[in-house]
């Protein structure tokens, strides 16, 4: 308990709650001083974190559209199932397929399922919530059943049935990631929405007679914009894990396409003799999930001081 | 209390309605799925005879309701078999995973948390929280794949996979069933314990916790007396996401350890576009969601007496 990791610009609140659970006597002069600290611009671990992650996945994907060091399709560039080598960092895969270029190519395939999934639910859920925030009643009430029901389904569930119905492939389950979202991103509107609309400046521009749509426009979207990124961050990093997911079921992306989940099913039948094929993409998935988490956090933190230290 | 019931029967009956849409709607005509592009005008005919497929829709959306309410989940597209002891067969074994995996997850998670919270600031808290926060991003596939790979394979203590129901054998059954239970249990515990880690630090910084504790109580006795139970509410709803996470998770990790559960069985029928199973199975998933749902609502009120009485209002 005496062990205090002491933080310049400790959080407000934890400095608050810090008063209470220290005995009066072990209390250090700066958890004592309580009171509103403003939030001070610095660096922020998880943020800094998060984003170097997700940049190493990004720039793996961007260079891996231009070069990467062997063909990620081509066989036979080396000895089936070798381990991990200088000339083949992370081994070669058992129809003798470079695994890092693989790697490198599967972030470019992630990014993208990612990318389309996340729009998908936010150009659909974000205009819903704010249409459910600001017409309360009945159209609100109706929007955010409709999104509710959307909620039994997991994107998972969702993914799963959609490929069913029509055959498994990545488009398919994009489209079904970024359905099963859409009601994640309908709420955070709607609660965002709420909040702006009781602010004199949203009661200012009504009495200036200004349409909904301006007032959605100029002054909803621009305000719940923080959450909105936020939202995005932390749906990608959902939308990220659940393709490896389906993919490893095999209802995902197809081969012979580097599919990060596909790659560590097919791992399996190797296990404990050539554990570099489940490594490589099991740690690709969870740097990938890490890095948008900890980004989708971290944004919270600083776009949202009031949050800070709750979650 | 039947405002609730009654969401639970409407929510049903849209997800049911849905399903329905996009496996039997959507794609067009079921012969064609299940016998592929090429077949001739007279085998999909007779498919569709067999199968009643060549009814009006709604007929067969009538008949594939009345019949779950009898019980009967109807007839495999594949195999033509009755999908009803199949599936209440997998649906044990599913159940029987979750159930286990959530009590370690419980287990591990509401003490780590509640030390995080109370530690917070010193190193014991940091470290729970980030291991959680990698917990997260660690996906139960990768742990399942993880602990085959060292347990089984090299250390050949436990079986790879299969599963022995417990009336068979219970050693053999434990034996089993511990490493698909670690692999769902231990994701899951990272991410509650995220959740009970926020809720408890919430309940820390109220004011009745600083009277408590003002009145004598020391801080453990304080946080026992008063903050669990208003920590509770938080807790129970994220219970119940996971709940709902861990079924779906379920399917995942049944294929890592070949267990013949529910969801291994809806990815081989998902596979095969066996669309009558998958909507069936795809039903039943949905039913469970939502009741535990609906009992976590239920739960709330019994936790907080102030929603009660917001209910009776509204």
């Amino acid at each position: 308990m005496s062990q205090i990791i002491q933080q310049p610009g400790a959080k407000a609140a934890e400095g608050r709650t810090a008063s209470v659970v220290q005995p009066p006597s072990a209390r250090l002069p700066e958890a004592a001083a309580v009171g509103p600290k403003r939030y001070k611009p610095g660096i922020h671990p998880q943020l800094v974190i998060g984003v170097v992650l997700v940049t190493l996945i990004v720039a793996a994907a961007v260079v891996s559209m231009f070069w990467t060091p062997y063909d990620p399709l081509r066989a036979g560039v080396g000895e089936p199932l070798a381990g991990p080598s200088t000339t083949h960092w992370f081994g070669i895969d058992r129809f003798g397929r470079d695994v890092f270029s693989r790697i490198m190519a599967g972030a470019q395939l992630t990014l993208y399922v990612g990318v389309i999934a996340v729009s998908i639910a936010a150009v659909i859920g974000v205009p819903i919530g704010i249409i459910a925030g600001m017409r309360r009643g009945v159209p609100g009430a109706l929007l955010m059943r409709g999104s509710d029901v959307l909620l039994a389904f997991p994107g998972l569930l969702l993914a799963i049935i959609f490929g069913a119905a029509f055959g498994a492939g990545t488009t398919t389950a994009m489209i079904a990631l970024g359905i099963g979202a859409i009601p994640a991103f309908a709420r955070v509107a709607r609660s965002g929405t709420l909040q702006v609309m009781r602010s004199d400046y949203v009661l200012a521009a009504r009495a200036a007679n200004r349409s909904s749509w301006a007032i959605a426009w100029r002054h909803v979207l621009p305000n719940i914009a923080g959450l909105i990124v936020v939202q995005c961050s932390v749906n990608f990093g959902l939308a990220v894990l659940s393709e490896a997911a389906l993919s490893f079921l095999g209802l995902g992306t197809t081969p012979p396409a580097p599919s990060w989940g596909r790659m560590l099913q097919e791992s399996q039948q190797f296990l404990g003799s050539h554990d570099h094929l489940a490594l490589a993409p099991g740690i690709a998935i969870a740097i990938a999930v890490l890095g948008f988490n900890l980004l989708g956090d971290g944004l919270r933190d600083v776009l949202d001081p009031r949050l800070k230290g709750v979650r | 209390m039947a405002w609730l019931a009654g969401q639970l029967v409407a929510t049903l009956a849209i997800a049911s309605l849905l399903v329905f849409w996009v496996l039997r709607v959507l794609p067009g005509d079921a012969a064609t799925v299940a016998l592929g592009m090429n077949a001739t005008p007279e085998a999909l005919a007779t498919w569709r005879a067999e199968h009643g497929t060549d009814r009006p829709l709604i007929v067969q959306y009538g008949e594939w309701m009345a019949g779950l309410f009898r019980g009967d989940f109807g007839r495999s597209f594949l195999t033509g078999n009755d999908l009803t002891p199949l599936v209440l067969d997998r649906v044990q074994v599913t159940l029987i995973l979750v159930g286990l995996s959530l009590a370690l997850a419980l287990a591990i998670a509401i003490p780590l948390g509640t030390l995080a919270a109370i530690k917070h600031r010193s190193l014991w808290g940091v470290v729970i929280t980030g291991g959680s926060q990698l917990g997260v991003a660690i996906p139960n596939f990768l742990v399942g794949v993880l602990l085959v790979s060292f347990v089984s394979v090299r250390l050949d203590w436990l079986p790879a996979g299969g599963w022995v129901p417990p009336a068979v054998s219970l050693t053999e059954f434990l034996r089993h069933v511990t490493l698909p239970v670690i692999a769902l249990g231990t994701v899951q515990a990272a991410i509650i314990t995220r959740y009970v880690r926020s809720a408890v630090l919430e309940v820390m910084r109220e004011d009745f916790l600083r009277t408590a504790r003002a009145g004598g109580l020391t801080y453990g006795q304080a946080l026992m007396r008063h903050g669990l139970r208003n920590a509770g509410v938080p807790i129970i709803t994220v219970i119940g996401v996971q709940i709902s996470a861990m079924l779906i998770g379920a399917v995942v990790v049944e294929r890592v350890f070949v267990v013949h559960g529910l969801g291994s069985l809806l990815v081989d029928s998902a596979q095969n576009r066996d669309l009558q199973a998958v909507q069936s199975i795809v039903l039943l998933l949905v039913a469970l969601v939502v009741v535990i749902n609906f009992i976590v609502d239920l739960l709330y009120t019994l936790l907080d007496p102030r929603l009660r009485l917001a209910g009776s209002v509204v």
